[in-house]
Parts: structure tokens; C-alpha cells; sequence
């Protein structure tokens, strides 16, 4: 056995010419992704460990440093409560984090099996799917979240806005359900799938084996790039007061409330969760961006 | 040097070559390594001389092409070499020089007719465009050239094509207009890269006896870059063949085709099944592959698959000089042009016994019909106006266990649909279907399950046909698992090692992904996959043809032997009539979704009853410039109508040459002429008895 394995991998040395690291590749190809990467590893970083790295408790109030201006002690300032601006943006980023990823990643999966479901069985079923995605399409993505955040009651489990997922997922649905879509169609007609019909595999199976590997790509992009929708629209939501509710620390909500009574005396209050938003919001879209381009095998030689 | 002068002491109407490439060396930068696609070519091309250069796929012909009308790509870099046209040196001119050149001088004909023409442009307006640009014609004068052109090239009712665009035309159509804009100018080379391959046998016939007739009459000198040797033979004056970026072998028709002196150019020629062969020859094939151009072999570039190769064939070698214009690079040519060493290749093991062929059919096909709705032509957007494309019409046949049934036909004829149908892709719109006396046609999902294990499809395209995102060895045990044949993970490896040493790969090949193997060896794949559900019936829906020459040999031997093996059924459907005859016992020949005819395979062969088989077999080349010169040069006229508006009465009235007034009437059945030869023609007595279309 051990003989075998040997010879094999001899024989694999042999023929098989090095893979270059994908890692490696990826940086030289898309240096502005590598960038955008490293942002939103710092920004996980800090959603995971918040604790390591802010300064003080979100939540603490301070009535002596009411307003101040950022500082040493207070690097971005503080806020009406005198809490620390740097605190809350750092355990803001959790809440942006856990509910931009997984109402985007619950979005671009019920989205992506409908598209597939969709190209793959055609006719009746794809005319259903596709009238259904027309509706959703219809509405603005911050209308139907409203929508959808009213007409649900507010649930949280494990200090997480459960119905604020759901509500951001659902207008990503017919977006990511589109896009799949198309690319499952081409994908449809390969002669492989034919080829797994012929040999008379499930449906499922087809759908989830064969099918779904091929259109990771446009669903990896997708994916990405509604992570920064989603951040978005929570903190849009939050601002409305439909999203996260205070004492939680979330960018959207900072913004929000005695912020909107200060900012001309305390101007650090909406500048520092401002730029925190739109960094994380740049970083997800750049990344999804370079990410399209380096699995596009077209921008390869 | 040599060499040139000896050219042109052969063509004495002129001192100097037209064209003459010097010692070609071509590279290309890729992120793989340095890729030599071409190294030390030369060749020249006299004044109205047709030259071909032959070759598969990766060998550097294209290149080479591309690189004389210098439009290689950015990667590619010329490092060495001249290409001189009367004299200049093309590669020395500035762009503006050489956009001069382009399209007035030289003109190129790309293989693709689909995609080399402008959808969005009429007809008239890319034929005219080189008019108005290269000879600043007016408008009226270009007009009146644009007509003149489409006549020459075969377009009649010129005046109104002019207006149409590409999508109206058919791809014979469209590779004529490619064909005028090409002599537009009046160029004195034309460069044709592949131009047939993606045409019809007999569509292919009609544009290359045009190509030939045109380079007579007008007097333009004719390079034809194509794989395919057999359309060589018929038209090409002297033939440079190509082999991993170097030419290996050069001469006139005559030396190439009677009297190869390389053993590549040998053993290309005896892997092609050919249509004047006996039957049961086993084809030899050329086993393994081509070098890796990044690093090619110092010595003789076909070394290591040459049967004949000895410790001298290791050493560089360069074009030896055989006498009048006949050069060859290898180190026994003496031996093999002295008849000292006869080249042979390796057939494989020899097939001793005929698989047992049963009485009772395994599958039987009775008035299958398949129509397809489509949107009416004309229909506006919100009209449900349906027109119905008749894909298969009517047809019947049965395939005994053993036994192997070639369906043939032009491209649009319905021999695909028939596969796709046969295998349940499809459902069919009438008619029966029976598997081993069993009706499947209307068989639900489930009933289809065991069914399935028996019925296996190869397809066309080795690139299409593997899911890119599975490794090989997933690809092969996928079956094993699904069905629960070896429940076992371990086994399971055992038997996907075992199904791929049994097509000829190795088990290792299991962890690689289909990206990183060769087109053969892909399609070995696919029919190690067809094979692991140990089925009965297997359907090849071309299975060589998108295969270089070389390979598709070897593949047609494994299936062949596979069969004697496995005691497997094919239905074996393809449009190389040479390839259907080779592998097939009874050929079923149909034409846009009937059957024409359906006899045994030395039958149909040599005592075809319909006037279409009889066209279809005069239309296939044969590589042998002698038998080729001697056949009349007998073109199907028109082009295959549309299914959607198929002729009345028999399909085929509107291109034979013998149709009366009752085909244009009256459906012909199908009779039976002689022992199970049978035949859909009005005429087909008349034709047995050799009344009409003697000798044909």
C-alpha cells in the first residue's frame, strides 16, 4: 500500500506542474482586493474581540466627559452620554458584522437555489419563480425592508435582531436569484448535465452537485457585495429607528437620535460612525470586485 | 536556401516566390513558461499555387499564419525569421505599411463563418467595406463589385442578399461571403485557416472546389492550414506538414501522399479510417502525445512516440533533402525511402473475435417523432404564433445486442435529437421507444432509474462534457455511489483505478481535475464514466469528432475493443462517413429527421440505393491524390433546407438529380431492396438496376 503511494505520488510529481498558491496569486492580481481584504479582517477582528480592543465599555456612561472632543484619552470623542465614540464603533462593527453576514448570506442562498431551480427546470416552474422575484424587484430594497420589519414582530436571540436579518435578506432574494439565474441557464445546457440526467441522478442532486459548484462564482460576488448593501441598510434602518435599539452600539444608530441635536457642536459624533460605514461598505464592494475578477477565467492567461 | 531554390526551379513561371517564410521562430509569454509555438518554419508559395500545411491542433500552423498577416496576439513575439511578399520583408513594415498589405494583398479566411462576420452588419456593407477603404471606390462602384463578387463565389440573387445579414444566411452561405470579401481586393494570397471544418461534408465539397477554381481562374496563389488530410489530397499542390512547432515533412501532393518519408506523416495517415479500406482493418494509432512546447526534446520532436526511434534519434536532426522539392526531418528517411524499414504502428491487441451479435433487439425505435415549437418567424412579441421544427419524423430502426448502428448525417438532420430522445433528455412527441422489449417512452423518473443503468451516452465534446468543479476520480465513482453498486469508499477507489486502467489512463489520474488532462484523455474519461454503471446500450453522440486525427484513432480502437470485451451495444451517431463505416455493422444514413437509408455497412458502401448516399460518399474526401483526381468533381448543388419548412413529399427533392414529379408529392416508405437493405426512394429499383445515376 504504502509501495503504491509512493509511485503514485512519483508519478503525480512527474506530470503535474506546481499550482501557484492561490493566496499569493490573488494579492499579486488584486492588490486593491488584498487592501479591501485587510480592512475587513481588521474590522472581523474587532467584531470577534471587541473587548482587546476598545478602550472602554461601550455602554459606560461618563456624565463628566459629556461631548468631548476626541483627545488622547478619547481618541474619536464622546457622545451625549459621554460614552467613547472609538468603543462603540469597535463594538458596533459586531452587530454590523453579524447582521450584514447573515442576512446576506441567508438572501444569497435561498436567492441562488431558486435561480438554479429556476434554470434547471424551466417552463412552469421558471415562469413562477421569475414572476414572484418581479414582484420583490418591484420595491425599493429600504421599502420592502420596512415592510418587512413592520409587519414582523421583533425577535432577538442571543442579543441578535433575528427579524432585522430576515427583513434585509428578503430584498437581496430576487437580486442574487436574477443573477444566478442567468448563470445557471448556461450552465444548464453543459452536456455534463445531460450527461448526470443520463445517469439518472436526483434532481437534488443535480441541483446541489453539479449544478451549484459552477455558479459559485456570480454567487460569491453577490454574496460579497450584499454583505456592504446589508451593512447599509442596517445602519439605514437603525437611523430610522427600526433596527438595532439603544443601549446596543451600531453604526446606523449612533448617527441617529441626540446625534442628529449635536452634530454642530460635536461634529465627531456622525463623522467617525460615518467614515466607519462607508469604509466597511468600500471594502466589501472592492473586495467582491476583485474577487469577480480574479474567478473570471477570462482574466486569466 | 537550398531548398527555395529547388521550389522554384520546379515552378520556372517566375524567379521569386510570392511568399517566403525564412526560418520562423515564434513565442509566446504565458504565465506557465515560454511557449515556442513555431521554430525555424520556411516555406514558399508560388503564384497561383495551392499550398497546404497540415497539422493538429497545437503544432504551430495557425501561428504561422497569423504571424504572415501579423496579427498574433500580444503575447506572441516573433524572434527570428523573415516573411518576405515579393521581396519585402512584412515583418520590417510599419502598421500603416502592413494595414496596406492586409485585405489588398493577402486576405485571410477565418474557419468560424458564424462568428467572422459582423451580425450587425449587412452583408453588402462587409463586403463593400475593403472596396471603399483599400481601392477608394465610390459607392455605386463598390456596388456594382459587391455583385460581381457574390456571383463569383456562387451567391445567386446577389441584388437582395446584399440587404440580409449574416443570421439570414446559412453557414455555407456565410463562409462564400467570407470568400468575397477575400478576393475583394484582388489579392494575390489568400490564407484560409481551417475553412471547411466547421461545414458539412457536402457543403464542404461545393466552397473548396469554389476556393480551388477561383485560385485557377484569377491566378491567387492558395495556403490552406487545416488538420484534415483528406481534403488535402484532392486540392493542394504541395503540402508542408507540421509537427510540434516544426515542419517535419515537405513536398508536392504526389510525394506526401504516395510516398511519406516521415513516420509521423505515415502513421497520420493510416489512424483516419478510410472509405476505400477493407473492412475490419484495425486502425494503428499513434500512441501518446505531443511535446510539451515549453520544453520541447533536443533531438527528433516525434522521437518519443515514434515506433521506429533508435539511440540517433535523440540528437537534433533538420530537414533532410530527399530530391525534387521532397524533404523530410528524420534520421532514417534513407532506410525508409529505400524501402529498407517499412513504418508500422502498433493496431493494439488485435480483435479476434466479432462480438456475438443477438437476434433479439435491445433497442427498438418504431415512427419516432420529436417536433419542437418554436416562435414563428414574423410573429410579433406578443403573438403565441408557434411554428413546429420536424427534428426526427418518422423513424424506425433496432439495434441487436453486440451490435453497433451508425446514424450519419449532415449537421440539422436529427441524429443528435434521435440520441437525445433514445437516452429519455428528450420526450418524445410520438412513436415508441423499447428497451429490451420494455416501452420506456413514457416512463416516469423512477421507472427511468433502472432503465438508466443500462442505457450510457458519450458525448461530442471532451471540454463540455466533465464538470469542471469534480476531480476524475469523484466524476467516475459518482454512478458507483448514487446506485449503491460498491457501497464501500475504499472499493470504490479500487474500481475507479480499475475503470480507468481499463480505458487506458492510470489510477493516479483519479485526484486531477478534467482542466488538467487532454482532450483524449478527457473523452477516455467520459467513457470510463459510461462504463462504471456496466451498461448495455451505450449511445456515442460523436464521440472523435471534436479529436485531433491522431487521437481519434486511439479512441476508436478502445471502443471498438471495449465492445468485444463488454459485449457492449452502440448507437453510434456521427457526421464522418469514413469514421461510421469503420466502426459501425449497419449504417442508417437519415437527412433532415428521415431515414434514407439503412443497410449493412459494406452494402451501403459499395451499392448505395439512394441518391443521397450516393452524394454524401462522393462529397468525403479521400487522402489520396490519385483516387481523388480521378473522381468527378460531382458537388450536392444547394444547401439543406429548413426543418422548419421541410419540401413536400421526399425531403431530399429539392437537391437530387433525379427527382420526378411523384417525390415532390408523395412521402417514399421505406422498402426493403435486398436482405434488410432498406431504402426511402421512389426510384430505388431504378437505381439498383443501374437505369439512373450509373456509375455514380
Amino acid at each position: 500500500m504504502a509501495n503504491a503511494a509512493t509511485t503514485m505520488s512519483v508519478n503525480a510529481a512527474v506530470t503535474l506542474p506546481k499550482r501557484p498558491n492561490p493566496i499569493l496569486t490573488f494579492i499579486r492580481q488584486q492588490p486593491m482586493g488584498a487592501v479591501s481584504f485587510v480592512v475587513i479582517f481588521i474590522m472581523m477582528f474587532a467584531g470577534l474581540f471587541p473587548q482587546l480592543v476598545a478602550p472602554y465599555d461601550p455602554l459606560g456612561i461618563d456624565f463628566a466627559q459629556i461631548l468631548a472632543a476626541p483627545s488622547w484619552d478619547h481618541l474619536f470623542g464622546t457622545d451625549a452620554y459621554g460614552r467613547d465614540i472609538l468603543s462603540r464603533i469597535i463594538y458596533g462593527s459586531r452587530t454590523a458584522l453579524v447582521i450584514g453576514f447573515s442576512s446576506s448570506l441567508l438572501g444569497s442562498s435561498i436567492g441562488a437555489v431558486l435561480g438554479i431551480a429556476s434554470a434547471y427546470f424551466g417552463g412552469r416552474v421558471d415562469n413562477w419563480i421569475q414572476r414572484f422575484v418581479d414582484i420583490l424587484l418591484a420595491f425599493p430594497i429600504i421599502v420592502l425592508a420596512l415592510v418587512v420589519v413592520a409587519a414582523i414582530r421583533k425577535t432577538v436571540i442571543y442579543g441578535v435582531d433575528v427579524n432585522l436579518i430576515i427583513a434585509i435578506a428578503i430584498p437581496i432574494i430576487p437580486r442574487v436569484a436574477r443573477v444566478v439565474r442567468a448563470a445557471a441557464l448556461s450552465v444548464s445546457v453543459m452536456p455534463y448535465i445531460d450527461a448526470a440526467r443520463a445517469a439518472g441522478y436526483s434532481d437534488s442532486r443535480i441541483i446541489f452537485r453539479h449544478m451549484a459548484p459552477n455558479v459559485v462564482a456570480p454567487f460569491l460576488i453577490m454574496f460579497t457585495a450584499f454583505i456592504a448593501q446589508a451593512i447599509l441598510l442596517e445602519a439605514s434602518l437603525s437611523f430610522l429607528g427600526l433596527g438595532v435599539t439603544e443601549p446596543t452600539a451600531a453604526w446606523g444608530l449612533m448617527l441617529s437620535g441626540n446625534a442628529a441635536d449635536f452634530y454642530r457642536e460635536a461634529p465627531w459624533m456622525v463623522i467617525f460612525p460615518g467614515v466607519a460605514i462607508s469604509l466597511a461598505v468600500f471594502a466589501f464592494n472592492l473586495f467582491g470586485d476583485s474577487l469577480r475578477d480574479y474567478l473570471d477565467p477570462r482574466f486569466k492567461t | 536556401m537550398e531548398a527555395q531554390v529547388q521550389v522554384q526551379s520546379r515552378a520556372a513561371q517566375s524567379s521569386v516566390p510570392l511568399l517566403a517564410v525564412e526560418d520562423l521562430h515564434v513565442r509566446f509569454e504565458t504565465s506557465r513558461g515560454v511557449v515556442r509555438a513555431v521554430e525555424g518554419v520556411s516555406y514558399t508559395v508560388n503564384r497561383g499555387e495551392v499550398v497546404a500545411v497540415v497539422g493538429e491542433s497545437g503544432c504551430g500552423k495557425s501561428v504561422s499564419a497569423l504571424t504572415i498577416m501579423r496579427l498574433l496576439a500580444k503575447t506572441g513575439r516573433v524572434t527570428h525569421g523573415r516573411i518576405m511578399l515579393e521581396g519585402r520583408n512584412l515583418l520590417e513594415l510599419s502598421e500603416d505599411d502592413m494595414r496596406a498589405v492586409r485585405g489588398h494583398e493577402i486576405s485571410m479566411i477565418f474557419q468560424e463563418p458564424m462568428t467572422s462576420l459582423n451580425p450587425v452588419l449587412s452583408i453588402g456593407a462587409q463586403i463593400m467595406e475593403p472596396l471603399l477603404i483599400h481601392l477608394k471606390m465610390t459607392e455605386e462602384e463598390a456596388r456594382a463589385r459587391a455583385l460581381e463578387l457574390m456571383q463569383q463565389v456562387g451567391i445567386t440573387d446577389g441584388e437582395r442578399r446584399l440587404s440580409q445579414y449574416p443570421h439570414q444566411l446559412s453557414g455555407g452561405m456565410r463562409q462564400r461571403v467570407m470568400i468575397a470579401i477575400g478576393l475583394a481586393c484582388k489579392p494575390k494570397l489568400i490564407i484560409a485557416d481551417e475553412p471547411t471544418t466547421a461545414l458539412d461534408v457536402t457543403i464542404q465539397a461545393q466552397i473548396l472546389e469554389l476556393m480551388k477554381n477561383l485560385s485557377r481562374e484569377l491566378g491567387i496563389a492558395l495556403v490552406i492550414i487545416t488538420h484534415n488530410l483528406g481534403i488535402v489530397a484532392r486540392y493542394a499542390d504541395r503540402v508542408n506538414v507540421m509537427y510540434a512547432a516544426n515542419i517535419i515533412e515537405k513536398g508536392s501532393a504526389d510525394d506526401i501522399f504516395l510516398q511519406p518519408a516521415h513516420p509521423y506523416t505515415n502513421g497520420l495517415m493510416r489512424s483516419v479510417p478510410r472509405l476505400d479500406e477493407p473492412r475490419g482493418t484495425k486502425l494503428q494509432t499513434i500512441e501518446g502525445l505531443p511535446p510539451d512546447l515549453r520544453m520541447p526534446p533536443e533531438g527528433c520532436r516525434f522521437a518519443a512516440r515514434c515506433p521506429h526511434k533508435l539511440e540517433k534519434c535523440l540528437k537534433p536532426i533538420e530537414l533532410i533533402d530527399l530530391g525534387k522539392g521532397h524533404e523530410a526531418r528524420c534520421h532514417r528517411v534513407d532506410e525508409i525511402m529505400s524501402g529498407a524499414l517499412k513504418v508500422e504502428f502498433p493496431s493494439g491487441p488485435a480483435v479476434t473475435s466479432q462480438a456475438h451479435i443477438g437476434d433479439k433487439p435491445i433497442l427498438e425505435v418504431t415512427n419516432l417523432k420529436k417536433y419542437f415549437g418554436v416562435k414563428a418567424a414574423g410573429a410579433g412579441i406578443f403573438s403565441n404564433e408557434m411554428a413546429t421544427v420536424r427534428a426526427v419524423d418518422d423513424v424506425s430502426f433496432a439495434i441487436a445486442p453486440g451490435e453497433t448502428l451508425g446514424l450519419v448525417g449532415e449537421s440539422g438532420c436529427g441524429k443528435t435529437t434521435v440520441g437525445r430522445v433514445v437516452l429519455r433528455l428528450d420526450e418524445a412527441t410520438g412513436g415508441t421507444i423499447k428497451f429490451s422489449g420494455t416501452d420506456v417512452t413514457h416512463h416516469s423518473g423512477r421507472e427511468m432509474r433502472g432503465v438508466r443503468r443500462k442505457i450510457q451516452v458519450i458525448f461530442q465534446d471532451p471540454y463540455s462534457s466533465l464538470n469542471p468543479r469534480m476531480t476524475i476520480g469523484e466524476i467516475i465513482a459518482e454512478p458507483l455511489k448514487v446506485y449503491g453498486i460498491v457501497p464501500d469508499k475504499k472499493a470504490r477507489a479500487a474500481r475507479v483505478g480499475e475503470l480507468l486502467t481499463q480505458v487506458g489512463l492510470f489510477p493516479y489520474m483519479a485526484e486531477r481535475y478534467p482542466h488538467e488532462l487532454s482532450g483524449g484523455q478527457r473523452q477516455r474519461v467520459g467513457i470510463a464514466r459510461a462504463l462504471a454503471l456496466e451498461p448495455e446500450l451505450i449511445v456515442c453522440d460523436e464521440p472523435v469528432s471534436a479529436l485531433d486525427v491522431s487521437i481519434q484513432g486511439q479512441v476508436i480502437n478502445l471502443l471498438e475493443d471495449l465492445q468485444t470485451r463488454l459485449g457492449l451495444t452502440f448507437l453510434f451517431i456521427a457526421h464522418d462517413l469514413a469514421v461510421v463505416r469503420h466502426i459501425s455493422d449497419r449504417v442508417a444514413v437519415m437527412y433532415l429527421g428521415r431515414i434514407m437509408e439503412l443497410a449493412d455497412r459494406d452494402e451501403i458502401y459499395k451499392r448505395p440505393l439512394h441518391p443521397y448516399t450516393k452524394a454524401l460518399l462522393d462529397a468525403a474526401p479521400i487522402p489520396d491524390p490519385r483516387i481523388e483526381r480521378a473522381r468527378a468533381p460531382r458537388a450536392l448543388r444547394g444547401e439543406i433546407p429548413s426543418p422548419l419548412t421541410p419540401p413536400s413529399g421526399c425531403v431530399f427533392h429539392t437537391r437530387c438529380p433525379i427527382a420526378l414529379d411523384v417525390c415532390k408529392q408523395k412521402v417514399p416508405e421505406a422498402r426493403d431492396m435486398s436482405k434488410g437493405h432498406l431504402v426511402a426512394c421512389h426510384r430505388a429499383e431504378e437505381i439498383q438496376r443501374g437505369e439512373v445515376l450509373q456509375g455514380a
